[in-house]
Formats: C-alpha cells, sequence, structure tokens
C-alpha cells in the first residue's frame, strides 16, 4: 500500500466514522457556530453519505476559458455564499488593502494577458486538487490530505496553523484564518488560526449531489465555463469535455497532475 | 597526564548578575506579552498575509536554529576533530547551542497559528513532510547536546565523550539540512526549488553559530576578567573569516544557477537589482555587512588583531546573517509565484488581491518583539548556566594554551 493509500485508508475510517464527513465536523477550539437560518441550504433532497469515501470517483473540474466572461464573477460569488467566505469580517482598525491579502478566498478570477500577442484570457483559480499534492506532502501532522475521491483538503482538527502547505502550494489556492471567526456554517467550519482552501464542495458529495457552488453559478448565467464532474468516469460531462478540445494543467511542468484542467490557456 | 583546565563559574558582581538577568527577563515578558497578543487578536495584527505567510518571527526563529547547530561546531572540533586547544571551549558550546535551539524553538512554535495545539504536533506525524522530521531532529538534537555536556562535565562519562561528540557533529549537519531542506523542497517557488539551499544552510549555520559563540565568549570573559590569548583569537577569527568566505561562494552558487536558467532570470532581476528592501538587504546586508566588511577587518593586518574589532566583525556576521535570511524567507514570498509563463497578471481576484506583482510586507512591532524575546531566551540560559555550573574555563590565555598542546602532543 503506497504512502497516499495509507493516509487515505486512515481518512475513510476517519470519515466513515464521521458519517457526515469533515463539513459536520467543529473546527477551532471545538466550537461551532451553526446558524440554523443561514445553513438551510445544507439539507440537500439526497440522502447523505453513510459509506466512507471510497476512489471509485475522482472529482474535478474542466474550465473552458473562452466561456469565462470578462467582468463576471458569480463563481466567486457563489463559493463564498456556499461556504461561508462572505461572513468574514474585517477586523476593526485593519486596512482594507491589506484585509483583502489576509481574508480567506478559495477562488479567484484571473485575467490574464498574452506578453506576445495580448490576448486576454479570464479563468477561475482555486485548489487544482493534485493527484501528488506538495501540501500534502509537507504538511508535518498530516491535516493537509487527500481524500480517496481525489478531493484535497484540511482537517481542522489537526491543523497547526504552521502554514507550510501555503509555502509549498504552486497556485496560491490556502488561506490562512488571520481573525476571530464569529459566523461560520457548520458545512465549512472556520477557525482562527488554521489553513482552508477550495475542497469542491465536499458537503456536497457526502449530499449525493453532482455539482459544485461555483460550476452551478456559472450554469445559471449560461456561460457554462466551469463543468464538475469525475475523472474516472468516461461517461461523465467532464470526461465528455475533456474529450472535446485540448486542455492543460497549470505548472504542468510539476508533474503534480492536477484535478482541475484548463481550456484555451 | 595531560594538563587539567579548570572551569570555574561566572563570578561577576551579583549586582551585575541579577541586572542582566533582569533585563533579560523584561525583554522575554515583553516577548511573551507580544506573542499573547498576536494570539489573542490573531494574525492580522502582524504584517503577514496570505502571500507573505512566514515574517519576521521565522527570520528570528530559523536563525536561531543555524546558530544553535553552529555553535556546537567548537567543541565538534575539539572532540571529532581532536583538536586539543578547542576543548576548553567546548563545554560553553554545548550550552550555547542548547539555548539558541530552545530560543529558536519557542520563537517557532509561539508563531504557530494554533500554538495551542503543539500536543497534536508531537503526536502526529507525516513521515514526507521535513517538518515531521525537523521535529525529531530538534528534540533529539537538545537531548544529545544535554548528553554530550555530561560526557564533557562528569569523569565517569569522560569515556563516551567522542562517541557522542561525532554523533552529535553528525546530528548538528543532518539538523541544519533538514532545515535547508524545508526550503529546498518547494518546487512550486523559484527561489526555493534548489538542493544547493541545504549545504547553504550548513555553511551558514558554521559561520554565524561561530560568530555568536566568539561574542559570548569574548564578553563572557570580558565581564569576569578572564584572559583569552592572542594565539587563540586569532585561531578563532581564521576560522570564521573562511566561514564567511564559505557563505559567499554558496551565495554565489545560488544565484549563478539560477541565472543560469533563463525561467529564473526575472527573479534573480527582482533580488539583485529591482527588488526595493530585498535588494538592498541583499547587497548591503548579506554581502557586505555579513561578509565582505567583516572579511575585511578578520583578515586586516592590525584590526584583525583588536579584539574589539574582532567583536565588532561578529556583531556584523549576525546582523548580515539576519538579513540575508529575511531575504531568503521573505524576499521569496514576496516575490510572485509564476503560474503562467509568457502571460502578464492583469487581475487577481479582488482589487488588492496579490498575483502577479510583489507583494507588501512590513514586519510588525509584535513580530520583531517575539523574535527578540527568542534571542533573550537563549542569552538567559546561557547566563544562567555559566553562573551557577562551571562551564568556562578559568583562563584561555596563550600560556595555559600552549600546555594543552604540549601534554596533547
Amino acid at each position: 500500500m503506497s504512502r497516499d493509500e495509507q493516509l487515505n485508508e486512515g481518512r475513510r475510517h476517519f470519515l466513515g466514522v464521521a458519517a457526515g464527513g469533515i463539513a459536520g465536523s467543529a473546527g477551532g477550539v471545538g466550537v461551532v457556530v451553526a446558524l440554523s437560518a443561514l445553513t438551510g441550504a445544507d439539507d440537500a433532497d439526497a440522502a447523505p453519505r453513510a459509506e466512507p469515501v471510497d476512489d471509485r470517483h475522482r472529482w474535478g473540474l474542466f474550465i473552458d476559458t473562452s466561456k469565462c466572461a470578462e467582468g463576471c464573477s458569480a463563481c466567486v460569488d457563489a463559493c463564498a455564499e456556499e461556504n461561508g467566505l462572505d461572513l468574514q469580517v474585517r477586523p476593526h482598525g485593519q486596512a482594507a488593502a491589506k484585509w483583502q491579502n489576509q481574508r480567506s478566498v478559495w477562488v479567484r478570477k484571473v485575467k490574464l494577458e498574452d506578453k506576445v500577442s495580448g490576448h486576454v484570457t479570464n479563468l477561475p483559480l482555486m485548489c487544482q486538487h493534485c493527484e501528488h499534492p506538495p501540501c500534502v506532502n509537507v504538511c508535518p501532522t498530516g491535516a493537509s490530505f487527500k481524500r480517496a475521491d481525489g478531493i484535497v483538503m484540511v482537517d481542522r482538527h489537526t491543523c497547526i496553523g504552521c502554514r507550510y502547505c501555503m509555502m509549498a502550494c504552486p497556485y496560491k489556492a490556502r488561506s490562512f484564518i488571520h481573525e476571530q471567526v464569529e459566523e461560520k456554517f457548520s458545512r465549512a467550519p472556520r477557525g482562527k488560526g488554521c489553513v482552508e482552501s477550495c475542497n469542491l464542495c465536499a458537503h456536497r458529495r457526502d449530499d449525493g449531489q453532482d455539482s459544485t457552488a461555483c460550476a452551478d453559478a456559472c450554469a445559471a448565467l449560461g456561460h457554462n465555463a466551469i463543468v464538475f464532474g469525475d475523472i474516472k468516469d468516461p461517461t461523465s460531462p467532464l470526461r465528455k469535455a475533456l474529450r472535446g478540445q485540448p486542455s492543460r494543467q497549470i505548472r504542468e511542468d510539476l508533474g503534480l497532475n492536477t484535478g482541475v484542467r484548463y481550456a484555451g490557456l | 597526564m595531560a594538563k587539567r583546565i579548570v572551569y570555574r563559574e561566572w563570578l561577576i558582581q551579583p549586582e551585575r548578575y541579577w541586572g542582566l538577568l533582569a533585563a533579560l527577563a523584561a525583554v522575554i515578558a515583553i516577548g511573551g506579552a507580544a506573542a499573547l497578543y498576536m494570539e489573542h487578536e490573531g494574525h492580522w495584527v502582524t504584517g503577514m498575509t496570505n502571500s507573505v505567510v512566514w515574517g519576521l518571527p521565522h527570520v528570528f526563529a530559523v536563525f536561531l536554529i543555524l546558530a544553535a547547530s553552529g555553535a556546537l561546531n567548537v567543541a565538534s572540533i575539539g572532540t571529532v576533530f581532536d583538536k586539543p586547544v578547542y576543548k576548553p571551549l567546548a563545554r560553553l558550546s554545548g550550552l550555547m547551542a542548547a539555548g539558541l535551539l530552545v530560543g529558536g524553538l519557542l520563537v517557532l512554535v509561539l508563531d504557530l497559528g494554533r500554538p495551542d495545539r503543539l500536543v497534536v504536533a508531537m503526536t502526529t506525524y507525516n513521515f514526507t513532510s521535513i517538518f515531521a522530521w525537523n521535529i525529531f531532529l530538534y528534540t533529539g538534537f537538545l537531548a544529545i547536546t544535554i548528553g554530550y555536556l555530561w560526557t564533557m562535565a562528569e569523569r565517569k562519562g569522560n569515556q563516551f565523550q567522542r562517541p557522542v561528540g561525532i554523533f552529535a557533529f553528525l546530528w548538528r549537519l543532518a539538523l541544519t539540512t533538514g532545515t535547508g531542506s524545508i526550503f529546498g523542497f518547494l518546487v512550486g517557488r523559484t527561489a526555493y526549488d534548489t538542493a544547493v539551499l541545504a549545504p547553504m544552510f550548513v555553511v551558514m549555520s558554521f559561520a554565524y553559530g561561530l560568530a555568536a559563540y566568539m561574542l559570548v565568549l569574548m564578553s563572557s570573559f570580558a565581564w569576569d576578567g578572564r584572559p583569552i590569548g592572542p594565539k587563540l583569537l586569532k585561531r578563532l577569527k581564521d576560522l570564521l573569516g573562511l566561514f564567511i568566505g564559505a557563505v559567499l561562494y554558496f551565495t554565489l552558487i545560488y544565484h549563478l544557477t539560477n541565472l543560469y536558467g533563463a525561467k529564473d532570470a526575472d527573479f534573480e532581476h527582482f533580488i539583485l537589482l529591482s527588488g526595493g528592501i530585498y535588494t538592498l538587504l541583499f547587497w548591503g546586508g548579506w554581502v557586505l555587512i555579513g561578509g565582505l566588511l567583516p572579511l575585511g577587518i578578520v583578515y586586516h593586518p592590525r584590526l584583525g588583531k583588536e579584539p574589539n574589532w574582532i567583536a565588532g566583525a561578529c556583531a556584523l556576521v549576525i546582523a548580515g546573517g539576519l538579513a540575508a535570511l529575511y531575504v531568503v524567507i521573505i524576499g521569496s514570498q514576496a516575490y510572485p509565484l509564476e503560474m503562467f509563463p509568457g502571460k502578464t497578471v492583469l487581475a487577481f481576484g479582488e482589487p488588492g488581491d496579490i498575483g502577479g506583482t510583489v507583494a507588501p510586507y512590513v514586519p510588525s512591532l509584535p513580530e520583531l518583539l517575539l523574535g527578540i524575546g527568542g534571542v533573550a531566551v537563549a542569552m538567559l540560559i546561557v547566563s544562567v548556566g555559566i553562573r551557577v555550573l562551571q562551564f568556562l574555563p578559568e583562563s584561555l590565555s596563550d600560556k595555559e594554551m600552549d600546555g594543552l598542546t604540549a601534554s596533547a602532543a
């Protein structure tokens, strides 16, 4: 059994016992303020997962940059709403510009210009859910881990806030919680002094839903730039999209085999 | 029979001793309060952000850890390489190694997001992480150093001194390699993706550790009116010169390696030419203050013989070392991650989110106070140690040293 598989085995057990997965577990000092009024969206139609996560699936995203609209931030906003990122409050006395770089962000809207042709590309950038994630390798306690289904996330019970994963991540995908957190969702617990990043809406996986907040928001506007799906399932929309046109990984040279692929980049 | 070295407790006047202790305790208390403040409020009160995630406390912590393993070198030269004149210096070397390490680790731990979860770090390990290994390397180093000190001080333990000394020497090499590897294996970052960082950190530890050792040795001897002979001082300062030269050599190799690859040219331009504070600290701090100036002093025909100038050179090496680590640790984070070669990053999230531009970082006062507090912890341990136990030889005069060499021959 490889090191990754051993890790995943442990995680599977952990998640199996937790039944609701990480989404239901408490972070911080063990106190979670579940906002019942706001968590209404938690109650999905599908039944919650009863089985441990396994490796029959590998979840990922396909992003068609040609469909990603300039000035649109629907995916960013939807992610913020889904994961309680918009509940963060700028600490009293903190400068707005600095806070911008201290608050937690899971998806960024990036705009690029080709240095030769001047061609402009827009794309959402989030955790790339690598098959060989550097953040998992460097985490001293194993808090940064990869689930059997490919989702890379942080176990907030064992994160000591050393930020080594943030040093290691080539995508600047991770955020450190710099401030005291008053309000948060039970599906996305958040506590001062821990690290977090996009988890492909792991709570939705556990509820049996088949999309992410960002992909839904993009589709709702008719852009369809983000396709969520199972990389292992040849019939999944993700695989169909990947077959349809050439795509690449960001920092492909690192050989991390990311779960997020980009077309038109 | 070999000449015996007489060790004596530090015998400075009680007022001076207690005054020093009180001053150090005050600095430590302020550092502790700063840590408590950052811990209570969260890291938003520091200069750190999601772009520069390791700030000034890491500069101090890494410096102290490097200096700790470097300080032990003096003992290793005596035991492992069998140089009799270094043997009287060994006990202080061991004590300083332990003190500096404790100071450095305290800073490191108190800068964690969740220092209260230290027990998690001590019980839950991921062995693909060099950090996890370092937890063993650091605590092991402390235990070995204490054992090493025992073999020096206890007659029954004398017979184990050489094997323990050799083990300690190998362990400290592993420790500094491990510290350098924290940075050396970060493949995603332009500045860090090179194995040369590990040996460079080893050489840096030689220089910083010896400089700190010489400063403590010279000042503790001066305060207590104990003599250090010019011959011994010459040996030590020549060795320091060699180590400073080696640091400069590795610095050159590190940058030449980066310059050779076209992909790293932008980063090199940043550090060497256009990086503002980082360029200034590189040339002014790392190269000039920490390298060329002390080299000039150490090998100057007249100044190189003056104890005060030699002490000054040691202080410059330490200041330059802090500057070097500031460039290595913070400069490399401030430089943007290169994710999109051939593209200009026009926007990276909300306005203010740092993507394609250099991330701002201004260290906050609490960070500085925490770092200085760590230095004070190291100094307190050494001060109390030499006062209550027999760490310092009574004399390091040339006559005494000549006697040692003669009896060893």
